[in-house]
C-alpha cells in the first residue's frame, strides 16, 4: 500500500544472495575437479560399452550414462539397454535358417 | 623492468574496459608511465573509452604484421603525459594475433613503460588466451552474479594453466586479484545481492577493490574519460585505492555507506 509515497509492507525476505552463494559453491567443487578430467565422460562409455560387449550382444546406441552432481553425493547411472527375448529369437531363427 | 597486467573477466559487459582505463590512467597519475594495450581484435573500444578514437592512425596489429613501427601506433594521452594507448584493429579477426607478435611488441614495450596493462577481449578464446599470455599479474573483475563469478573462477583456472608462468617450470605463478565492480551497497544489505565476503570466500583470491555501481561510470564513457580522472566520484576514488593496492599499499577496504533517500525524495516517490 502506497500513501503519500511511503510504503507499507512487510520487510521483504527473499535474501537471494545465500541461494547464489549456494548454487556456486555446489557447482565450483565440480567444475574445478572436472577440468582436468574434461573428456570423462565419453571415455566411460566408450569403455564400459567395451566391457560390456566382450560378454554380451550390445549396441553402441543403446549405452546411455549420466552424471547427477548433488550437493552430499552424486551419482553416476549407467544404462545398458540389452536385447530382449524377442530380438534374441529372431536373431537365433535366422542363425539357424542360414 | 616493467610489470605485464591483464584485465580479464571470461564474461563480457562486467568492466574490463572501464577498469584497464582507469587503472592505467591510476597508475599514469601516480607518476608510472603506463600503456594500455587493446586485445579485443575486430571489436575496438577501448580508444573510446580513453577518449582517443580520432587519433587512430595504426594499431596493435599493424605492428605485430610489420606494416608500422611500434612508435606510429602508440598514441599518447593529452591529459597525462605517462599515459598511452595501443589500439587494436577494428576491421582484422583474432587471428590476427601471433603469439610471436604479441611477445615481441611487449618486450619493445617493457623497454619503455612500468606498467603494460593488456584489456582482454571476453570469453576464453584466442584474443583473450594472448592476453593473459605473458601476464605478471592478473585483475579479475566480476560483477556480484552468479554467471560472473562463475567465468570468472574458469578464468583463474586458465591464469594458473594456460600461461606463460604456469608453463614455466620454476616460475611464480600469475598473481590474481579480485576486482568487484557494479557493487550495490544497498542490494547487498537487502540481501538481494551476493557480498563481497561471499565471493572472496568462493573465489579465493586477494581483494583489490570494490567498484560501487555508480551513475558517473557511464558518463565518463560518454566523454571518453578514465574514470579515475573525475576526481570527486565515488568510483573513482574506489579506483585509485584499487590502483594503491595494485602498487603495493596496504590500504583498508572501505565500503560506501548506503544512501538513503531524503524526507522529500521519498515524499515525491523518488527512487533514484
Amino acid at each position: 500500500m502506497r500513501l503519500f509515497g511511503f510504503t507499507f509492507r512487510a520487510p521483504r525476505t527473499d535474501a537471494t544472495a545465500d541461494m547464489a552463494k549456494e548454487r556456486l559453491q555446489i557447482l565450483l567443487a565440480h567444475e574445478r575437479v572436472d577440468r582436468s578430467n574434461a573428456e570423462l565422460l565419453p571415455i566411460l562409455q566408450r569403455e564400459i560399452l567395451e566391457v560390456v560387449k566382450r560378454h554380451m550382444k550390445v549396441d553402441s546406441k543403446t549405452v546411455d550414462i549420466k552424471l547427477e552432481r548433488g550437493d552430499d553425493i552424486s551419482s553416476l547411472e549407467i544404462n545398458v539397454e540389452l536385447p530382449g527375448a524377442r530380438q534374441l529369437q529372431a536373431a537365433r531363427g535366422a542363425a539357424l535358417s542360414a | 623492468m616493467a610489470k605485464i597486467i591483464v584485465v580479464t573477466s571470461g564474461k563480457g559487459g562486467v568492466g574490463k574496459t572501464t577498469s584497464s582505463a582507469a587503472i592505467g590512467a591510476g597508475l599514469a597519475l601516480r607518476g608510472h608511465k603506463t600503456v594500455v594495450i587493446d586485445f579485443d581484435v575486430g571489436l575496438r573500444n577501448l580508444d573510446m573509452i580513453m577518449g582517443c578514437e580520432r587519433r587512430v592512425v595504426f594499431d596493435f596489429i599493424n605492428v605485430i604484421q610489420g606494416d608500422a613501427k611500434l612508435k606510429q601506433a602508440l598514441i599518447k594521452d593529452r591529459r597525462n603525459d605517462n599515459l598511452w594507448v595501443l589500439p587494436t584493429s577494428q576491421t582484422r579477426d583474432k587471428d590476427a594475433l601471433t603469439q610471436e607478435g604479441v611477445e615481441t611488441v611487449l618486450n619493445e614495450l617493457r623497454e619503455d613503460f612500468d606498467y603494460i596493462i593488456c584489456d582482454s577481449p571476453a570469453g576464453i578464446e584466442r584474443g583473450a588466451h594472448l592476453a593473459m599470455y605473458y601476464a605478471d599479474e592478473a585483475v579479475v573483475v566480476t560483477n556480484p552474479e552468479v554467471s560472473s563469478v562463475r567465468d570468472s573462477d574458469r578464468v583463474l583456472g586458465l591464469l594458473n594453466s594456460k600461461t606463460s608462468r604456469a608453463e614455466k617450470t620454476g616460475a611464480e605463478p600469475v598473481q590474481a586479484h579480485l576486482l568487484l565492480t557494479r557493487y550495490d551497497q544497498g542490494r547487498v544489505a537487502k540481501g538481494e545481492m551476493m557480498k563481497v565476503e561471499d565471493i572472496l570466500e568462493i573465489l579465493s583470491i586477494p581483494l583489490l577493490g570494490i567498484i560501487p555501481e555508480s551513475t558517473t561510470v557511464l558518463k565518463a564513457s560518454n566523454v571518453g574519460m578514465p574514470v579515475v580522472f573525475d576526481d570527486k566520484s565515488q568510483a573513482a576514488k574506489a579506483y585509485e585505492d584499487a590502483v594503491s593496492r595494485l602498487i603495493g599499499e596496504q590500504l583498508e577496504i572501505q565500503l560506501q555507506p548506503v544512501e538513503r533517500p531524503g524526507f522529500f525524495q521519498r515524499l515525491l516517490g523518488r527512487t533514484a
